[in-house]
């Protein structure tokens, strides 16, 4: 007869399988069984978190920098619904999570006993599946399932809800390698067919305005992906633009990059977007935040898209070619044919595209970026560009919060690897960035791991900062402070006639101190002049800092596309503002 | 004008009524989520009919009238090919090559005189009689939908009390199944 194991253990076994190493957590009633066995395996760390949400988040930050999947682990009731923020998060940038959750005991659900919520219910929109384990001898099986859905397609959070007393019965442990054989609809093979990359080699040979816009999905597909998209641009030279979550893929200080689009994107992406006649998405998924007035997006282009999920095309926008698989299987095969198709394609397209190139480098000149320093305020985006000087010498990993300085931190900080930026772009989380940069940290411990901050969001998860002490995370919280929820502020200024309601924070706490009471190193910088002194000071130490930035509290994230309006309608800066927003334009968001 | 909204909808096209149907794992939770996708996705769900249909492989078959622009009925699809226990999905036009029907249990209670009018009403419908006393019967009806919309509205003036519908299933014609 098999040995038999408990619930637990099988929790443990299936985790090692996996080769989990770190899981991130906080103990309660209805998982002390798993907690009890945690000392018995010593090759899986576990990170004691302050909020249920922090794990989420650190978890999302471990798997983003790592590639690997993020394992949680929580109890019933709050533990869970406290969890819910952080799967939707995942579940929105299509980051993998297993949350693990305890359930109150088989006989007691439904019964409203203490801690129990409907954990599956609450978490079947924001996971791609969930499983209420009922059966002992089915949970090493579910669990192994649930890796391999977090992990496969689309990757995205799973949860695994365990009742107490399948946690302390005793089952039978079936090994993922008796597994395989078990359907699996996931993994099906995606079949491009060659007519259809012959259609691409086509379409690009024809084009004299092409665009590259890529997404987190590149990131997602590995680091194949991101040779092969860099090989892709060398060999059409054809220009590129990225989706927030897609930065890194390609270097950010290449001159084939255009930088970010999007609402915050620059000048010349969109204008290249709009007036492009070949748009090749590649994993991006035509958000809200990217496309602008939807009528009037790209209208003469002809687009294909390339996406892992077939629910992505046409969702947004109307394709004239989707390529439904995985991102570096699809490139591979359109390089592959494009140098089959012509040895010298490199070098027979450039006169093709030229005029095109000319087009961008005058858009380019705009400067869109550009805005006025000073000498008496720190600007936020000097800030950021005195942080990436000073920190691009080494492999730095950046997480943020959500708002402006979320989007100061995409223009200004230039990425060239992937993997190393990590924020919270579909659901947009205030608060995610100090958890993520926790995760980050335990991922990597001998990297430099920065989250740029803002006051507002960072305080929504402050808590986390006695975890990085806890575990001597060197994280360095670089807070750009202005006092203001700055992205609320701007839309006020500029939609709401410049009515601040709500959005200035009074008895904000002093950073410095509050980063002595946790532990941990507080700096302040004020004045321009003692900045990079600052953040010099801030690098030397090896423990975890809350670097307080005082800048101006009215400066505006520019260039903007105003709600309502197309990519080549952008506000470049503040003497643009007045005319451009329309009646109609101020009841978007 | 409502404010707070995203961008304005421009959507013009066409709204079309499609039958859905699912196969899923008959298991907790599987019909949720099916449902939980239309209604978190601003989905319509006009009637619904689900019962398990093989019970070896464990297979329930969910059928969804619903309607929406091509778009919006082609992303219906999609999503619910994604969830984990959804085994095919496919797609009836509501044309001459699907067969649709709806079934129905009346109950009329009135005088002997209503009654009577009442089941010359019915002939016009296939109708099986299911129980009958001197002042009440109840009686089945399968047809298409509006049919029974129509036999309904009828009846309601004869002492209509009760009505219990299905919800539309839908097979194709012909030797074909949805593979």
């Amino acid at each position: 007869m098999a040995n038999l194991f408990t619930g637990a253990e099988i929790v443990f076994k299936v985790l090692e399988d996996h080769g989990v190493k770190h899981i991130f957590g906080y103990p309660g009633g209805a998982v002390l069984p798993i907690y009890d066995e945690l000392k018995n395996h010593k090759k899986i760390k576990h990170i004691l978190v302050r909020h249920e949400q922090g794990a989420g988040h650190a978890a999302e930050g471990y798997a983003r920098s790592t590639g690997k999947p993020g394992v949680l682990l929580v109890t019933s009731g709050p533990g869970a619904t406290n969890a819910v923020t952080a799967l939707t998060d995942a579940y929105m940038d299509s980051i993998p999570l297993v949350c693990i959750t305890g359930q109150v005991p088989t006989h007691l659900i439904g019964t409203d006993a203490f801690q129990e919520c409907d954990t599956t219910g609450i978490t079947r929109p924001c996971t791609k599946h969930n499983w209420l384990v009922k059966d002992v001898n089915k949970l090493s099986t579910i669990i192994y399932k649930a890796f391999e859905v977090a992990t496969t397609g689309r990757p995205g959070p799973v949860l695994v809800d365990i009742p107490k007393d399948i946690q302390f019965k005793k089952g039978k442990y079936i090994k993922p390698k008796e597994l395989k054989n078990s359907k699996n609809k996931i993994n099906i093979k995606f079949n491009i067919k060659d007519n259809d990359i012959n259609k691409v080699v086509e379409l690009i040979k024809k084009s004299s305005k092409p665009i590259l816009y890529t997404g987190g999905g590149v990131i997602n597909s590995g680091p194949r992906a991101t040779e092969l998209l860099r090989e892709m641009v060398s060999l059409t030279k054809f220009p590129i633009t990225s989706t927030l979550q897609g930065l890194g893929a390609f270097p950010g200080n290449d001159p084939k990059f255009l930088g970010m689009l999007g609402m915050h994107g620059t000048y010349e992406a969109n204008n290249a977007m709009h007036d492009c006649d070949l748009m090749i998405n590649i994993g991006a998924r035509f958000d809200d935040r990217i496309t602008g007035k939807l009528d009037e997006f790209s209208p003469r282009s002809k687009k294909i898209h390339i996406d892992i999920d077939p629910s992505s095309i046409n969702k947004n926008v109307k394709v004239d070619l989707a390529l439904i698989g995985d991102v570096k299987l699809v490139l591979e095969k359109i390089i592959l044919a494009i140098k089959k198709d012509d040895e010298n394609f490199s070098n027979s397209n450039k006169n093709n595209i030229s005029k095109w190139w000319k087009q961008i480098e005058n858009w380019r000149k705009k400067d869109s970026l550009s805005f006025k320093n000073s000498n008496d305020i720190i600007k936020p985006q000097f800030a950021v560009q005195r942080l990436y000087e000073l920190t691009k010498g080494q492999d730095t990993f950046i997480t943020t919060e959500v708002g402006q300085h979320q989007m100061w931190a995409a223009q200004h900080y230039k990425f060239d690897k992937p993997n190393r930026w990590m924020t919270s772009g579909g659901l947009g989380t205030m608060g995610y960035g100090l958890p993520a940069a926790i995760g980050v940290q335990v991922a990597n411990p001998d990297k430099l791991v920065i989250d740029i901050a803002g006051e507002a969001s960072v305080l929504m998860t402050m808590q986390e900062m006695s975890t990085a002490v806890q575990y001597n995370l060197p994280i360095k919280i670089f807070i750009i402070n202005n006092q203001y929820m700055g992205m609320v502020r701007q839309w006020q200024e500029l939609l709401h006639e410049k009515n601040y309601s709500e959005s200035y924070t009074e008895a904000l706490p002093d950073f410095v101190k509050l980063a002595e009471a946790y532990g941990c190193v507080g700096i302040r910088a004020n004045k321009p002049g003692e900045l990079d002194e600052k953040i010099i000071q801030m690098l030397s130490i090896n423990k975890p800092v809350i670097f307080d930035c005082v800048v101006d509290k009215t400066e505006n994230c520019y260039p903007m596309i105003p709600s309502g309006k197309a990519h080549n309608q952008m506000l470049l800066g503040e003497k643009d503002e007045e005319d451009k927003i329309s009646e109609e334009g101020k009841v978007l968001v | 004008m409502v404010k707070s909204a995203y961008s304005f909808s421009t959507n013009k096209e066409k709204i079309e009524n499609h039958i859905i149907v699912v196969w899923v794992d008959n298991e907790a939770g599987a019909l949720a989520r099916v449902i939980g996708l239309f209604s978190g996705r601003g989905y319509n769900i006009d009637s619904l009919a689900v019962a398990e249909v093989d019970k070896k492989k464990n297979i329930s078959r969910i059928t969804i009238a619903t309607s929406g622009t091509i778009q919006v009925l082609q992303q219906i699809k999609l999503q619910l090919e994604k969830l984990v226990p959804v085994h095919k999905v496919a797609d009836f036009p509501k044309n001459k090559k699907t067969l649709l029907r709806e079934m129905a249990l009346l109950k009329v209670v009135s005088s002997k005189a209503k009654l009577e009018k009442a089941k010359k009403l019915c002939k016009k419908y296939k109708y099986t009689l299911l129980d009958k006393t001197e002042k009440s019967f109840v009686l089945e009806v399968s047809a298409l939908k509006k049919e029974i919309d129509e036999l309904v509205k009828k009846l309601q003036p004869l002492g209509l009390v009760s009505t219990s519908r299905t919800g539309v299933v839908a097979m194709t014609k012909g030797s074909e199944i949805h593979k």
